[in-house]
């Protein structure tokens, strides 16, 4: 009855993957890569984390249950918290704060759009997100701003050898697994992402709690947006792009349930992994850009297969 | 080999002989992991004949269902069809005339009835095939059911759940190329009302004498004693009890599951009305009576299914309970009657399902404390016998009866005074009946007040003041004494309009 022990575990499948690509890689470049493989690895994995929890505890909600407004949101977060910012290491704590009010105020308006017009969460969230993507446009002119130093210092250096975002990431993925396996509020989304009606029924606030997971969504966005414009010397219009895809795939192949009510926090690290290294593994390769992008998706869609048999089978 | 249940049925294989088997199944054994779901069960069932199949929740009555209709290859023993021998599996046992309404609901809601009628179907195809399934539908419903006012052309999802089961055994019983020659009802008239179930076995019997066979499964033991030729008693996965209907009397058939008959001894609290009411509502639709509900009361809705009982119940238990903010304290707790609408927690464990509706008293900090839920499982798996080696398996992995154990003890965990039952009996066996009954009135009397929608009359007159609702609104109001199968009939249908 081995059925019953292995879903308890679904983060195992992309663990495993994870390890396969970072050997097959290595051994192509003769172990020399090792460390700066790894710990490239965790840098950008830590920023698919932090979106991937947020949309996470989103699809957790159930059935039609998406924000997309997320790539949108970590545009505009870094941009106005950087030109906030202006270079100035005394205002970092304050950037911050603006960025997650931010996220705040879009997650409000996302679920106020799916509330009020009665209109479905990935068609609300897509208009939030034009109307967000907007704002970033209108503030950010073509100026490129550069991060305060002690906050640029700080997202791109280590501790004991370990990234600080990823530090960062680990906290908020304890914070997020605490949450989720823990407190009341956890038992509530899974509840609700199993049948709305029966968690209504059991006294459950429906409505409040899916409005504190969508800000809770758009929240980490901002900080992740508010990170990686650090990181990266400057905010870019285009920052959030490929973050639209890959918050979504982090916790389809993480092992989350698509239809709700179950979710999986280390298995957005291990799908995060993944996501890094199959893309730097075909790099090594020395694989042209289209045919990466066309191995990319082949392989994301066989690892959802083969989550997707292991679920199926419960 | 197979242990042949040593049960006097022997009588019968004489007669078996004459009549001609139309499914059979001998020395079955079924197991789920470590539950012995059917160990050796026979189940023969021949032309001409209402098999009534009664038995305890869990007593595997619906997996000797479900190995009779294919869905089930057993372990060990043998399914025949016909006389036949061999073959086994859903598309063999429909081509031999067998035909399944399930306890749970099996339409696709999404479709209108017509085109439910073509899922099960097949036959109805090419051109004009949905005007014909209409008709098909359309005249099983008005010989089973005369004067239902069902419309055939809407969406299941717009039917009420008595109107869902009822085009459902329609369906079940039409036949498009050929009439079916077994049918099994499981549990058919557990949301229909006794107006409606009296019209369905009157049909049964009718069915029955023009050469069809039905198995009929029912907890409402009245109605199995009444239509059945031939009763057989399931018990832990074996038949241990298979007789003629008429040597059965509702006693020796509740000692055959295994019960000791109680007589329904209800003290009904003389109706002390101390101080205000702790529930009101205006009247429903603007017409008809207020309700009120006192401290330690136990108020029944009466009146046929589908009146507006359920509308109430949902009313009462959303208007008093924030959909924004999480209360403070629970005022109001629910029991669900249609478990996979609005009761059950699929994923989840038996327990996870049980303590949902209070984890605020589990928890410190908003943190669920583990040892506590526990506990409070372990209890509750006690006191009202949830059948189970543990807690953790998924709600799932319990019979019908079960889980509906599960989602009382739900309600009763909670600190709330009030508890709503949404006609929570449907499927729960006579014994846990009495358990429950015997836990409600226990809490009334502790001061909880319980408002309770049932379709069972022996259950309405349990209540001390009873409610009676025609088309959404209160008509009547019975108290004590007044409350009689009479009384509540009269109220159900006055005016004449006799739906």
């Amino acid at each position: 009855m081995n059925f019953f022990s292995l879903p308890s575990k679904p983060w195992i499948w992309s663990f495993a993957a994870t390890v396969i690509v970072w050997i097959v890689t290595v051994l192509f470049t003769g172990g020399a890569s090792a460390f700066g493989l790894s710990q490239a690895a965790l840098t950008f994995a830590s920023f698919y984390v932090i979106v991937g929890i947020g949309q996470m505890f989103v699809i957790t909600l159930g059935p039609g249950n998406i924000d997309l407004s997320v790539p949108a949101t970590m545009t505009l977060s870094g941009t106005l918290a950087l030109k906030l910012m202006d270079v100035q290491d005394s205002m970092i704590v304050v950037g911050l704060l603006v960025s997650v009010l931010l996220g705040i105020a879009i997650g409000i308006g996302n679920y106020a759009l799916i509330k009020l017009l009665r209109i479905p969460p990935i068609i609300a969230t897509l208009s939030m997100s034009f109307i967000v993507q907007s704002t970033a446009i209108w503030a950010n002119r073509g100026l490129r701003i550069k991060p305060p130093e002690v906050l640029a210092n700080f997202t791109t250096s280590t501790l004991f050898g370990i990234p600080n975002v990823a530090i960062v990431a680990l906290i908020l993925s304890a914070v997020a697994w605490l949450l989720l396996e823990k407190s009341i509020y956890g038992r509530w989304i899974s509840a609700i992402g199993q049948s709305m009606f029966a968690a209504r029924m059991t006294g459950i606030p429906v409505d409040g709690t899916r409005l504190v997971t969508y800000i809770l969504c758009a929240a980490l966005a901002s900080i992740c947006g508010y990170l990686l414009a650090s990181f990266s010397g400057g905010a870019a219009l285009n920052m959030g792009g490929e973050y639209l895809l890959l918050s979504i795939a982090v916790v389809v192949i993480g092992g989350t349930a698509v239809a709700g009510g179950n979710s999986n926090i280390p298995g957005i690290w291990g799908a995060s992994l993944f996501m890094f290294l199959v893309v730097s593994m075909l790099n090594t390769y020395g694989f042209g850009a289209g045919f990466r992008l066309i191995l990319t998706g082949l392989i994301i869609i066989a690892v959802i297969l083969v989550a997707g048999g292991r679920q199926a089978g419960r | 080999m197979f242990t042949w249940p040593n049960t006097d049925h022997d009588p019968h294989m004489t007669e078996a002989v004459l009549k001609q088997e139309v499914a059979a199944a001998r020395g079955i054994k079924v197991t789920f992991g470590a539950v012995k779901a059917l160990d050796g069960a026979d189940l023969i069932i021949h032309a001409g004949e209402c098999v009534g199949l009664v038995g305890h929740n869990g007593a595997g009555k619906s997996t000797i269902v479900n190995v009779i209709n294919g869905g089930l290859s057993p372990h060990e023993g043998e399914v025949s069809y016909g006389g036949g021998s061999g073959q086994h599996g859903i598309s063999v046992a429909r081509a031999n005339g067998v035909r399944c309404v399930f306890q749970e609901l099996s339409l696709c809601p999404n479709l209108t009835v017509n085109e439910n009628v073509r899922v099960t179907h097949s036959e109805l195809k090419g051109w004009n095939w949905r005007a014909r399934a209409l008709e098909l539908v359309r005249r099983q419903l008005e010989e089973i059911f005369p004067g239902h006012g069902i419309d055939c052309d809407s969406t299941v999802d717009d039917l009420s759940i008595a109107e869902r089961q009822m085009v459902e055994i329609a369906i079940s019983f039409s036949g498009a190329g050929e009439r079916p020659k077994l049918v099994i009802l499981d549990e058919p008239t557990s949301s229909l009302d006794a107006g409606l179930a009296a019209q369905l076995m009157a049909y049964i019997r009718r069915f029955v004498s023009e050469g069809g066979a039905v198995l009929l499964i029912s907890h409402i033991l009245g109605e199995i004693l009444s239509t059945s030729d031939r009763i057989v008693v399931m018990k832990d996965g074996r038949v241990v009890a298979d007789r003629a209907a008429k040597e059965f009397s509702t006693r020796s058939l509740v000692e055959a599951m295994g019960n000791v008959v109680r007589e329904l001894e209800w003290q009904r609290s003389v109706t002390t009305r101390s101080g205000a009411a702790v529930l009101t509502m205006p009247p429903r639709k603007g017409h008809g009576l207020p309700f009120e509900a006192h401290r330690g009361e136990m108020i029944g809705l009466a009146g046929l299914g589908g009146h507006g009982q359920t509308d109430a119940l949902l009313h009462l238990y959303l208007s008093g309970n924030s959909n924004w903010l999480p209360a403070r304290r629970r005022e109001i707790a629910f029991v669900a009657g249609d478990r996979s609408l609005n009761g059950t927690f699929p994923l989840w464990s038996i327990l996870k399902n049980l303590s949902i509706a209070s984890l605020g008293q589990l928890s410190s900090r908003s943190l669920v404390d583990q040892s506590r839920e526990d506990l409070l499982g372990e209890g509750w798996k006690k006191r009202i016998e949830i059948r189970t080696p543990d807690m953790e398996n998924r709600i799932l992995s319990l019979s019908g009866g079960n889980q509906q154990k599960v989602l009382f003890a739900r309600a009763l965990a909670t600190t709330a005074k009030i508890v709503l039952m949404d006609d929570p009996m449907r499927g729960v066996d006579v014994g846990t009946k009495q358990e429950v009954y015997e836990i409600l009135r226990a809490e009334a009397k502790s001061g909880r007040t319980f408002i309770w929608y049932s379709t069972e009359m022996d259950e309405i007159r349990l209540c001390d003041r009873v409610y009676v609702f025609r088309e959404g609104a209160i008509v009547a109001e019975l108290t004590g004494d007044e409350i009689t199968e009479k009384n509540v009939l009269a109220a159900s249908f006055h005016g004449g309009e006799a739906a």
